[in-house]
C-alpha cells in the first residue's frame, strides 16, 4: 500500500464527507437555494453612473473638428481616451478584452463634410455588457458632440452643424442589465457558497473533536484535504448549473459564447475558492471564526471585483486591489465568454490570472497542513 | 523490543509545561495504567506518543518506529480512544465503523464492519446516528472502533469515564483479553481499581513522571503506614487527630477512618493518643493505592497554580 496517497483512504473521507452533507438539510438547503434566492434579489439591477471610462478613437485625422469633439467628450467625465489613432481592428480586440468601453470612430474627412455642409458620421460603440456603465455616458453623447461641432463652426460659418452620430450598442444591444448581473451572479454566488462551506467543513472537525482522531488514524493531511475539497468542487457543479439553467430559462440571458471555454474557467475559479476556504480553515480556530473569515473576504472581493459597480468606472486604487480577488478576473472571463463569445485567446489575461491564483493558493494550503494538534 | 520506549519527553504550550522530561516505557503485552490529577498531562503525552503533537524534546520510539521520523507508520499499528468521544455525531454507527475500516484499508470493509457489530450488540441498531448512543454506550463504539484494525499498541485515554460498573467489568476483560493476545495496552484512569487491574502503573502530576511500577513497588516506595480507627468515636478522634504531627491524611470508609502517615513513629503515638480518648478500636491496616497518590497529589503543585503559589 502506498504511504503517502491511497485511494481507498481517499474513498472513505469523500464518502464520509458526503454522507454528512446530505444528512445536513439545511447546507444540503443552503447549496440549492442560496443561489435561487440570490437570483431573485440581484435580477433587479442595480443601476450606477460612472465615470472616465476607458474609450479608443478610431481616425487618422487630426483637424480642429475632431480635436473639439474628443475634447468635448473628455470634458463630460465621462470618456476617457486611453489609445487614440489606432486601428479599427485594433479597437475591436480591445473592447473584446474589456479593456476598453468604447470606440469612437471619426470619419478621415470629417473636416472636409463639415465645410462643404455635408453630414457626417460618428459612429459611436458601446460595450453594453455592462448597460449600467454604458448608459449615461451614450445618453450624453450625441448632444455634447453637436455643441462642440456648432462652437468649432462659430468662427467660421452661420449654418446650424449637421452631424449623424450612430451609436452601436455592442453584445447586448438592448442595454438589458439582467445579461451583466446573471453571469456576474454565478461568479459572486459560488464564491460566497463556496468559500464559506469549505472554511467550516474543515473547523468543524477541529470545533467538535473529530480532528484528533482523524489525525490519530493513517489518513495523511493531502488525503484529507483532498476529501474535503472535492465534495465541494461538486456542491460548486451543482449550483453552476441551476444558475446557467436559471439564466437561460428565467433571464433568457443570451449564450454566445464557448461553454467548454466557460466550464474549464468556472473549474479553475471554484478551485481557487475552494482553496481559499481551505486556507481559512487552517487559520480558523472555530467555525464562527471561519464564517466571519469567509465574509471578511466576500464583502470587499464584492464591491471591487466589478459586480456592484462597473470595474472601469472605479478609482484607480480601488481597480488595484479589485485585481487581487479571484472574482474579478471570473466575471471578465464569464461576461466575456457568455455575452461577447470571446476565445481562449481574448480571454488569456484573466484564465492566466486565475490559474495564477490557484497555483499560490495550492502552494499556501500545503504549507498549511495540519499534521499535528499543536 | 519495548512497546513505547521515550525518553525526556518535553511538551509546551505557551510558557506552560505541560509534561515535564518524562521517561516511560512499556514492554509488550502489557496493561501499564496512567494515572495522575486532572490537568497532570496525561492526554498531552499519549498525544505525543501517537504523534498528534510534536514533542519540544526528547526522543524515543514506539512499536520500534522513531517518534519523530516515523509518525505516519506508527498511526498505521496504534489504536488510540481518546478521552471525549470524538466519532461523527452526525454518521450513524455502521457508517462510523465503515469510515474507520476503509480508511484503515481493512478488506473487506463489510466483513470487519459487520463482526463488529455483531461483537457489540449493535446490530439492529446500526443505522442510529452515534451521536444518541448513551455516554456509556459511545465509549463501547470507540472502543471497537479502534480494535478493528488489530493494533499492536492501544491507546485509552479514560475510556471508561461514565461507564457502569457491569460494562466496566466487562471493558476490562476485554482490555485483559486483548493483552493475552499480545497487544499491548496503555490506559489512563482516575479510578483506583482500574489501576489495580494493570500490569505496572505509572503516576504523573503536574507534568513529571513521579512514580512507575506494579502496584505493590509502587505502594511500597510510596513508604507510608496507615491505621484503621473503628468504633463510636471515630468521628470525634477525627477532629482530634487532624491537629496532631505525623499524620498526613485522614479519610473516612463507611464506620471506620484510615490515618495515614509517613513517620511510623509519630503516627503511632497519635493514634494510641486517640485511642485512650475516644471510644475507637485501633489496628494497623493496609495502605492502599488512593492514599499514596493522595499523599503524591498534596505532596506536589499544581500546574495551573500561579507561580508565587508554587513554592508553598
Ligand atoms: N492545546 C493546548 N494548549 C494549551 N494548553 C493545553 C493544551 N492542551 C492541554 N493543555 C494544558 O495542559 C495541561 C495538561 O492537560 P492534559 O489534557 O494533558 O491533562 P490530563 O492529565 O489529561 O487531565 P484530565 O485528567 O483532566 O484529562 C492542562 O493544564 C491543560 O490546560
Ligand atoms: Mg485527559
Amino acid at each position: 500500500m502506498n504511504h503517502l496517497f491511497s485511494f481507498s483512504r481517499l474513498f472513505a473521507l469523500l464518502a464520509k464527507e458526503m454522507t454528512q452533507m446530505m444528512r445536513d438539510r439545511i447546507t444540503f438547503g443552503m447549496m440549492i437555494g442560496i443561489p435561487l434566492v440570490q437570483l431573485a434579489l440581484f435580477g433587479f439591477a442595480i443601476n450606477t453612473d460612472p465615470k472616465q471610462l476607458p474609450a479608443a478613437l478610431v481616425t487618422t485625422s487630426q483637424d480642429q473638428f475632431t480635436r473639439a469633439i474628443v475634447s468635448a467628450l473628455e470634458v463630460t467625465n465621462y470618456y476617457r481616451f486611453d489609445y487614440v489613432g489606432i486601428s479599427a481592428k485594433d479597437a475591436d480586440e480591445l473592447m473584446l478584452e474589456g479593456k476598453v468601453s468604447f470606440i469612437v470612430t471619426i470619419p478621415a474627412d470629417l473636416s472636409k463634410r463639415v465645410l462643404r455642409g455635408d453630414e457626417p458620421q460618428i459612429l459611436i460603440e458601446a460595450d453594453a455588457s455592462d448597460p449600467s456603465a454604458s448608459s449615461g455616458a451614450v445618453s450624453t453623447l450625441s448632444t455634447v458632440a453637436k455643441q462642440a461641432l456648432t462652437r468649432a463652426l462659430g468662427t467660421q460659418s452661420q449654418q446650424d452643424s449637421q452631424l449623424d452620430i450612430v451609436v452601436h450598442r455592442r453584445y447586448n444591444p438592448e442595454g438589458i442589465s439582467q445579461y451583466n448581473i446573471v453571469p456576474g451572479l454565478l461568479g459572486v454566488i459560488l464564491q460566497l457558497v463556496m468559500v464559506m462551506m469549505t472554511a467550516m467543513a474543515l473547523t468543524r472537525e477541529v470545533e467538535r473533536g473529530t480532528m484528533e482522531n482523524l489525525l490519530a488514524m493513517p489518513a495523511t493531511p493531502f488525503e484529507i484535504m483532498l476529501g474535503k475539497i472535492l465534495p465541494y468542487l461538486g456542491v460548486g457543479a451543482v449550483q453552476v448549473i441551476v444558475i446557467l439553467v436559471a439564466a437561460k430559462m428565467v433571464f433568457h440571458v443570451p449564450f454566445v459564447g464557448s461553454l467548454a471555454l466557460l466550464i474549464s474557467g468556472i473549474l479553475v475559479f471554484i478551485s481557487s475558492l475552494v482553496l481559499i476556504g481551505y486556507f481559512i480553515s487552517t487559520v480558523a480556530g472555530s467555525q464562527m471564526q471561519a464564517m466571519q473569515m469567509s465574509f471578511f473576504f466576500f464583502l470587499p472581493s464584492l464591491m471591487l471585483s466589478g459586480f456592484m459597480f462597473p470595474f472601469k468606472g472605479m478609482p484607480y486604487w480601488a481597480q488595484m486591489i479589485g485585481e487581487i480577488f479571484p472574482l474579478t478576473h471570473f466575471l471578465r472571463l464569464v461576461r466575456g465568454v457568455m455575452l461577447k463569445g470571446a476565445d481562449l485567446e481574448a480571454m488569456r489575461s484573466p484564465m492566466l490570472a486565475l490559474m495564477g491564483f490557484t497555483i499560490i493558493l495550492v502552494i499556501l494550503s500545503l504549507a498549511r497542513f495540519r499534521k499535528t494538534l499543536d | 523490543m519495548k512497546a513505547i520506549d521515550v525518553r525526556n519527553l518535553v511538551k509546551r504550550f505557551g510558557d506552560k509545561t505541560v509534561v515535564d522530561n518524562v521517561t516511560l516505557s512499556v514492554e509488550e503485552g502489557e496493561i501499564s495504567g496512567f494515572l495522575g490529577p486532572n490537568g497532570s498531562g496525561k492526554t498531552t503525552t499519549i498525544r505525543v506518543m501517537c504523534g498528534l503533537l510534536t514533542p519540544d524534546a526528547g526522543e524515543g520510539s514506539v512499536l520500534g518506529y522513531d517518534l519523530h521520523a516515523d509518525q505516519l507508520k506508527i498511526k498505521r499499528q496504534v489504536g488510540y480512544m481518546t478521552q471525549k468521544f470524538s466519532f461523527y455525531t452526525d454518521l450513524t454507527i455502521e457508517e462510523n465503523l465503515y469510515f474507520v475500516a476503509r480508511l484503515y484499508g481493512l478488506s473487506p470493509a463489510r466483513t470487519y464492519v459487520r463482526d463488529t457489530l455483531d461483537k457489540l450488540g449493535l446490530t439492529s441498531r446500526r443505522h442510529q446516528l452515534a451521536g444518541l448512543l448513551s455516554g456509556g454506550w459511545k465509549q463501547r463504539l470507540a472502543l471497537a472502533a479502534c480494535i478493528m484494525h488489530k493494533p499492536k499498541l492501544l491507546l485509552l485515554d479514560e475510556p471508561t469515564a461514565g461507564v457502569d460498573p457491569k460494562a466496566r467489568r466487562e471493558f476490562w476483560d476485554e482490555i485483559h483479553d486483548l493483552a493475552a493476545g499480545g497487544m499491548t495496552v496503555m490506559v489512563s484512569t482516575h479510578y483506583m481499581d482500574e489501576a489495580e487491574r494493570c500490569h505496572r502503573i505509572n503516576y504523573i502530576a503536574y507534568g513529571k513522571l513521579l512514580t512507575s511500577g506494579t502496584v505493590d513497588e509502587v505502594v511500597a516506595q510510596a513508604g507510608l503506614h496507615t491505621f484503621i480507627l473503628s468504633g463510636k468515636g471515630a468521628q470525634s478522634a477525627s477532629r482530634m487527630l487532624q491537629a496532631e504531627n505525623g499524620v498526613d491524611q485522614i479519610a473516612p470508609f463507611g464506620n471506620s477512618l484510615h490515618v495515614v502517615g509517613k513517620n511510623k513513629a509519630l503516627l503511632e503515638t497519635a493514634v494510641n493518643k486517640a485511642s485512650h480518648q475516644f471510644d475507637v478500636r485501633c489496628e494497623p491496616g493496609q495502605t492502599t493505592l488512593e492514599d499514596v497518590f493522595i499523599q503524591y497529589m498534596s505532596g506536589s503543585t499544581d500546574n495551573m497554580a500561579e507561580p508565587e503559589l508554587e513554592g508553598k
